[in-house]
């Protein structure tokens, strides 16, 4: 049995901020996972072809290619050289994701997101124990093996299994048997292994994770000073490992979350009430009041009048 | 010969071994390089004219998951001359040097049952051959004799593999309930001569005489039909005549 003895984590974000305050980058994430399924859909269901072809490869206005360079890799591997179309658009998809943080594909493109995401907000309605948790390096090891399996076999190994691809490709292309893996990657995270699949297993997010390792675009807990350790950043993060050293750094340590399994998603600014957290980039090294660091961010750092609450979950 | 090779699919309940093979989208030089190539992006899905190709779903019988095949008896290939498919593919899974869609090795149809097809019944049903892009190269009709009506011919279909693009027109297009033409894998369809086979017509034609020196060219004795002893009506000249040797 847990103690519940604090308040519900974002509750004191959402009194201060509002809802949409407290929701702010997730919801943008959802318009951002919709957007890009959107671009995918609008071709097959309403005839405007703006995107064809899926995640793994697609073709944009008949110009862009772009093209999963995990899936590139083990093609290569395997002994295929690509064509040279394949290997622009894996080129592209480097670059952007080198800048923007790979992982932010995780949680800004990927559908499987959403998928995880709903198993997550389930486990912790029903209370469930977070289950069995490998390594969080384990997902790394899966990549080698699928590479290494590639390499062996001649074939695209986790193109076998690869829910994110075979759900992208069931929206796209219609849904039949594969609804049927996504459910066991809802099952999966739900009951076996909290926040299990996209924080321990999936070799796809732990590839962009070494595209991202020195991206630009990061989160700082510039405002760390303000830091009333309430704990609700680490509730919300799905790789909650990331923010103790920015958040709990010493004087003249980084503010950066310069981990590259932070997915860029959000969450730990959403929910902050103290306006710890907020985008910046990685050179960024400032500390002190959000106010004080931007002049565009607009909200402010509001100082809340209960900012000493104190509260944090015991298990 | 190029490669073009998106895979058939034969449909039939009948015969599931079968379907489990021939709806494999199989690669360039085989299926395994097709594999390693093949991105399931569906981009060649989505470039062909006539939905012809699929993407295999997980847990489908037969095809990789997630990469295209068509099923001929449904839809056949259209065979189209800038095969947008293939301009289509971003990593070259499907072979950019096809340039002549009649080049393409898709398969090759083999009639796989000649007890049901109506023109080894003695129809002339000819619907296979007619609707064959490549009539009369791909697909010949052979005449016999008929010998159950004794004055009848029966018009075979015969398929000539290296000429055979897999296209599966013919397969769609068999009258019958289950076809009796069907779009196979060429693994599936065709046998592979041992290498130490030769023809020996043809390396006497190559090396201009017989490969052993010495051999002499004895006269036929038999007489009669079948037999080149000229003597004897119904004797035929020979297709290679041994030089120097006088009948």
């Amino acid at each position: 049995m847990s103690a519940r003895t604090h308040l519900p984590v974002g509750q004191e974000a959402i009194a201060i901020k509002g809802w949409i305050g407290a929701h702010r980058f997730l919801l943008l994430r959802r318009a951002s996972q919709l957007f890009f399924l959107a671009l995918f859909l609008v071709g097959p269901w309403f005839g405007i072809w703006i995107v064809e072809g899926t995640l793994a490869g697609s073709r944009t206005l008949d110009i862009l290619p772009l093209t999963d360079p995990f899936v590139l890799v083990q093609s290569m591997v395997a002994g295929h050289w690509p064509a040279l179309t394949a290997l622009i658009g894996a080129a592209i998809v480097v670059v952007a994701y080198a800048v923007l943080g790979g992982r932010t594909y995780c949680s800004w493109v990927c559908p499987i997101n959403p998928v995880t995401d709903a198993a997550h907000w389930l486990h912790v309605k029903l209370g469930l124990p977070k289950g069995w948790q490998p390594k969080r390096n384990t997902r790394l090891w899966i990549a080698l093996a699928a590479i290494l399996a590639s390499a062996l076999t001649g074939t695209i190994a986790w193109e076998l299994i690869n829910p994110i691809t075979i759900l992208h490709r069931g929206l796209i292309f219609g849904l039949g048997f594969s609804l049927a893996l996504i459910g066991l990657i809802f099952l999966f995270d739900l009951l076996l292994s909290r926040q299990g699949w996209c924080g321990h297993v999936c070799p796809v997010g732990a590839i962009y994770g070494l595209i991202g390792t020195k991206s630009v675009v990061r989160i700082s807990a510039a405002n760390r000073t303000a830091c009333d350790d309430c704990m609700d950043c680490y509730a919300v993060c799905p790789e909650n490992q990331v923010i103790s050293p920015a958040l709990k750094g010493k004087d003249g340590t980084s503010p950066l979350i310069l981990s590259p399994d932070c997915t860029n998603c959000g969450r730990c600014i959403d929910v902050c009430a103290q306006d710890v957290f907020h985008f910046t980039h990685r050179f960024d090294n400032r500390i002190g009041a959000l106010a004080d660091l931007s002049s565009a961010a607009t909200i402010g750092a509001a100082s809340p009048d209960n900012g000493s609450t104190h509260h944090a979950e015991i298990n | 010969m190029c490669l073009c090779r998106i895979g058939t699919g034969v449909s039939g309940a009948r015969c599931s071994r079968l379907a489990r093979h021939s709806h494999q989208a199989t690669g360039r030089t085989g299926e395994e390089d097709f594999l390693s190539a093949c991105i399931r992006c569906g981009l060649c899905v989505r470039d062909c004219p006539y939905d012809t190709l699929k993407l295999a779903e997980l847990g489908e019988d037969g095809p990789a998951t997630g990469t295209p095949y068509f099923t001929a008896r449904d839809i056949p290939c259209e065979m189209c001359d800038d095969i947008p498919c293939v301009a289509a593919c971003p990593t070259g899974a499907l072979d950019p040097s096809l340039t002549n869609i009649d080049d393409a090795d898709m398969g090759v149809a083999v009639l796989v049952d000649q007890e049901n097809c109506l023109n080894f019944l003695g129809l002339r049903c000819d619907v296979c051959y007619r609707v064959c892009p490549v009539i009369d190269e791909a697909i010949t009709l052979e005449t016999s004799h008929n010998t159950r009506s004794g004055h009848h011919a029966i018009f075979a279909p015969t398929v000539h593999a290296d000429r055979c693009t897999g296209c599966g027109k013919c397969e769609q297009s068999c009258v019958l309930p289950e076809a009796a033409i069907k779009v196979l894998p060429t693994h599936l369809a065709r046998a592979e001569s041992a290498d130490h086979y030769r023809r020996g017509w043809e390396e006497k034609e190559a090396n201009d005489g017989p490969l052993v020196d010495g051999i002499i060219d004895l006269p036929d004795r038999l007489p009669g039909p079948g037999t080149d002893n000229l003597a004897t009506p119904g004797g035929f000249e020979p297709t290679y005549k041994l030089p120097g040797a006088t009948q």
